[in-house]
């Protein structure tokens, strides 16, 4: 017998702890690891600071008298409470570090942390956007090495370095279109730009930020394009489509040179929204499908970090109809030396030839770019090809292990995600955002909820290549289980998940309807009462 | 391939579960012949090799830190304390998406809060948003939000506004046939906006410090423009400014648009910044961007949510007010982490040093033979007419070692009046030692 029996208990005595469990109510209001942390306001104040900085002179004032007087209203805190405040903070966050992350249409795969060594290095992260081009040649040289991969895995003949997202990428295409039908005298009648009902909602909104009328093209019930609704939509007055490829159902578009073939034949082009790229690099060549442009997001595709929400890059490779609207700045090298095209005037053509414009003050993502060009680098050709291959068997092994007990939207195979709808929740009183929620109580990010708008309830799961197959079938267990539950009429449990999380259900529509969108110092909040 | 998990017996197993003879019969609904494509790119390499490679590419640049350093015009060199670069690699920061589920990701959502606090606070508005992509575009957007509130078309660009700001806010405004007037850019900040608003003037467009550096009032502005049912959008591309400088709040903004990077965020090459975007209350419905709001949870703990999505394109499409998803997540937490350990008497005192700086540096170049120092209010940069083109008096003093600040023709290459101009900045990160030899640099080049 050891000396710790007699001490220290080392085994939990059975008995009163299950009972007890979620019923404990501490003093602070904390539970153990899970701490509670009051807003940075609340807890500094005006005179507080965490820097050491060297003392004024005094001697200076050449503000012209507009100095600021009134108190701002930025308390600071010392370094250690402000490790605590935030360190405190990123324990109350899921993140793809701690697991599977399914988040549909998202690509949320493992951030090589390489990337992140070498964006630090002090010649990129501390390198002026406007340094002489002699003292930048290596960032300019890594901007051409990243187009040129971007050019060779995508099958296209130029790309645009400087969208900074996403979004900005598909801005950046459709104004390249717009310019286009500009040069052809067909602006103002080229009006109407169609995309599927299935579109991410960036799609229309890009499309009318440009100036352009949308309208949905019918699914054909596979979960694709109809290509004869398409084609009877189209007209002398479409400026082109947006089609997202592999598209937002998780499907590829099969007819997707058919569909090319008919917009271009009505005079319109073809913007595809690279979005979910990860199922196809290295494999397929957008180019080689009748694409004239694509944006594609290196924070999916590409596994830059989206660090809770951004930032994000978007470069968006043009076709040889578009290409020579790209906007500026763009680099270019001769004899082995790289310049940047900054302005109309330093471009070739007196008027400034056809550049769409500026799309961002300076050159687009380059902390992004290095970490993509790293990632690329460390994959190559054959493990970009492996990963596209793992992302699309791991979903297609979701769909598979998942099909018995939830209700897959389409029939497989699919690419590199699986949707379905809440067909399988009918008549239990459970919907997807009870059972995204319990999902969150086993420890997983839910995947896409509510999205893409053409199925009920969607769920759509996208693993990715980083999941192991031992994670994935942990996952499907969980997911089976959690289906079965739903079915057998567990469904108040459903309705109050989460119970484990750091908050339970938050009210979103009390946050919407009373917007609170910044701390006020509790004075000023009562005497607004 | 360190990145993958799976074993090829794995895979085959997978494939049996899947009902797949192969690989390739999940890629069926590809065109056959444009499956398998070929590429012109090298295979897989290690860690090693890679950081060796892009190590090279590094060391070709010119980091800001390797000697005198004066480059400004919208991208600022700053300290940034140790403790931010730390806790922004925390995984559960990094590695996180969008707070879509807000149960699980209250650490994003709280310091967002915080960032739109800091930032409401800084600019003296009553909200902010959760982030733009960077002052740029951020400025394109307010360009577009004015036109949504007025109902009006003209968006006046002041004569101090950066023109690549300029240059951005004409591309997107162009898209919807928005008239853009721009105001003569003149280096002495003498231009006559007032004059140019008239009743079909959505907002006039005006930066402080202007990209000449000079410090301007805008409650005279603001005042013109209101009197004609016009917004005010002011553009702040130094940050740091506003720990010295009176808000534009207080000088009746009705639309702040900021460049955030200096806080928290390295120069990068240009990106990724951060957008600062903030207005008065009554607007927030017309707000770009996301929003994080408070709430309280079903046991009634205080928690954050995005909220007011409404605005947004995931629930708006083509309806929204902007096509705006990812922003710039990871650049706020960074830009608050900064803004809490300064705190409101470190950011007053960080913002006086540039000034004094600028101030320092100044006084020494205007002695030399052939420098003209063109301000008379500046902040931490200002403007120097040089006797030589300054493009090439930057090439030689940059062969020296001494980055000395941007030649006029790279912002207005159309200009010839700009070609001798130098736009100069000074941060609290430049010593006398610097400012000697920059001064002495630059004596020689004009000697
Ligand atoms: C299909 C699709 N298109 C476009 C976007 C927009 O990309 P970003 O968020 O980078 O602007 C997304 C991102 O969520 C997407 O899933």
């Amino acid at each position: 017998m050891s000396m710790n029996n007699q001490g220290r208990p080392t085994t939990p005595t059975s008995g009163a702890g299950e009972a007890m469990e979620t019923n404990v109510k501490t003093f602070t209001g904390n539970k153990a690891l899970m701490i509670e942390e009051a807003l940075s306001f609340e807890v500094g104040d005006l005179s507080g600071s965490g820097v050491d900085l060297p003392e004024l002179s005094g001697q200076y004032d050449r503000l012209g008298g507009v100095n600021r007087n009134e108190t701002i209203g930025l308390p600071g805190l010392s370094e250690p409470e402000a490790m605590r405040h935030f360190v405190r903070l990123s324990q109350k966050n899921y993140a793809i570090d701690m697991g599977p992350f399914p988040l549909g249409s998202c690509t949320m795969k493992h951030n090589p942390r390489l990337n992140e060594k070498v964006a630090r290095l002090p010649g990129f992260a501390d390198l002026h956007p406007l340094a002489p081009e002699s003292a930048a040649q290596g960032a300019l040289e890594l901007i051409d090495t990243l187009a040129f991969w971007l050019k060779e895995l995508t099958g296209m003949p130029a790309v645009a370095m400087s969208p900074k997202a996403g979004a900005h990428g598909e801005l950046c295409g459709m104004m390249a279109i717009k310019a286009a039908l500009e040069a052809r005298g067909e602006a103002d009648r080229r009006v109407r730009v169609l995309a599927p009902e299935s579109a991410h909602g960036t799609n229309p909104a890009t499309a009318v930020q440009c100036g352009f009328k949308v309208e949905a093209i019918p699914g054909d019930g596979t979960g694709r394009v109809d290509l004869e609704a398409l084609k009877e939509k189209l007209g002398d007055d479409v400026a082109g489509i947006m089609v997202t490829n592999p598209n937002t159902c998780g499907l590829f578009e099969r007819d997707i040179r058919a569909i090319a073939d008919a917009v271009h034949d009505a005079g319109g082009y073809f913007y595809c929204d690279g979005a979910n790229f990860n199922a196809i690099a290295g494999k397929v060549k957008p180019g080689d499908l009748g694409v004239d442009a694509m944006h594609i997001n290196l924070h999916k595709t590409f596994s830059t970090p989206h660090g809770g929400g951004g930032p994000g890059a978007g470069p968006t490779v043009l076709s040889e109809a578009l290409a020579p609207f790209a906007p500026l700045p763009y680099v270019s090298c001769e004899d082995g030396k790289y310049s940047l095209v900054e302005t109309l005037h330093h471009a070739e053509a007196e008027d400034g030839g056809d550049t769409l414009g500026r799309l961002t003050a300076f050159h687009g993502q380059m902390g992004m770019f290095v970490r993509a060009l790293s990632y690329m680098m460390s994959h190559g050709r054959d493990g970009l090809k492996q990963a596209s291959e793992d992302a699309v068997l791991n979903a297609n092994y979701v769909l598979a292990r998942l099909k018995s007990e939830m209700t897959p939207s389409f029939e497989g195979p699919c690419m590199h995600e699986a949707l379905f709808d809440d067909r399988f929740l009918k008549d239990t009183g459970v919907e997807t955002i009870d059972f995204a929620k319990a999902m969150i109580d086993e420890g997983y990010h839910p995947m896409t909820m509510y999205f893409p708008l053409v199925v009920h309830g969607a769920m759509l799961i996208e693993p990715t290549e980083s999941e192991s197959k031992r994670e994935l079938d942990l996952f499907c267990d969980a997911l089976l289980s959690l289906a079965k539950r739903a079915k057998a009429g567990e469904t108040e449990s459903f309705k109050a998940a989460p119970v484990y999380a750091p908050r339970r259900r938050l009210d979103e529509t009390a946050a919407a309807r009373h917007p609170v969108l910044r701390w006020t110092p509790p004075q000023t909040a009562q005497a607004a009462e | 391939m360190r990145y993958l998990p799976h074993n090829n017996a794995e895979r085959q197993a997978m494939l049996n579960a899947i009902g797949a003879a192969d690989i390739d019969a999940l890629f069926a609904d590809v065109p056959a012949d444009a499956l398998n494509a070929g590429f012109d790119l090298p295979d897989h390499q290690g860690e090693m090799e890679v950081e060796r490679a892009l190590g090279r590419l590094a060391a070709k640049n010119r980091a800001a830190s390797q000697g005198p350093f004066f480059i400004g015009a919208g991208a600022y060199k700053h300290h940034i304390p140790a403790t931010v670069d730390h806790v922004i690699q925390r995984s559960e920061f990094l590695t996180a998406y969008t707070p879509y589920q807000p149960e699980i990701a209250q650490g994003t959502l709280q310091y967002l809060f915080e960032f739109q606090t800091q930032v409401a606070a800084l600019t003296g508005m009553e909200v902010a948003n959760a982030s733009m992509y960077d002052g740029s575009t951020g400025c394109g957007e307010a360009a577009l939000m004015a036109r949504r509130i007025t109902k009006r078309n003209k968006v006046l660009l002041s004569g101090g506004l950066h023109p690549h700001y300029g240059a951005v806010t004409r591309t997107n405004l162009e898209l919807v046939n928005a008239k853009v007037v721009q105001s003569p850019m003149n280096v002495d900040a003498s231009e006559d906006l007032a004059a140019q608003i008239d009743d079909d003037t959505a907002c006039v467009i005006v930066q402080t410090p202007d990209v000449f550096g000079n410090v301007r009032d805008l409650t005279p502005i603001a005042e013109a423009a209101h009197a004609k049912g016009a917004l005010l959008v002011a553009v702040v591309t130094e940050v740091v400014s506003l720990g010295a400088l009176k808000s534009p709040g207080e000088m009746g903004a009705d639309i702040v648009v900021g460049e955030g990077q200096s806080l928290g965020n390295g120069l990068n090459f240009g990106g990724p910044y951060v957008g600062l975007f903030a207005t008065r209350q009554k607007y927030i419905r017309q707000m770009p961007g996301r929003l994080c709001g408070e709430t309280t949870d079903a046991d009634g703990k205080r928690g954050f949510v995005l909220t007011l999505s409404t605005r947004e394109q995931h629930i708006r499409r083509d309806k929204a007010t902007s096509n705006i998803c990812t922003n710039s997540g990871l650049c706020t937490l960074a830009f608050t982490i900064h803004m809490t350990l300064l705190g409101e008497a470190g950011l007053r005192k960080l913002a006086m040093l540039n000034h004094e700086s600028a101030c320092r540096t100044a006084d020494a170049l205007a002695k030399i033979d052939g420098v003209e120092l063109l301000n008379k209010s500046y902040f931490n940069e200002f403007t120097l007419r040089l006797s030589k083109d300054a493009s090439e008096v930057v090439e030689k003093l940059a062969g020296d070692g001494v980055l000395a600040g941007v030649p006029g023709a790279r912002l207005l290459p159309h200009r010839k009046d700009a070609r001798n101009l130098l736009i100069v900045a000074a941060t609290e990160c430049v010593s006398d030692e610097d400012i000697e030899t920059f001064t002495s640099k630059l004596a020689e080049a004009l000697s």
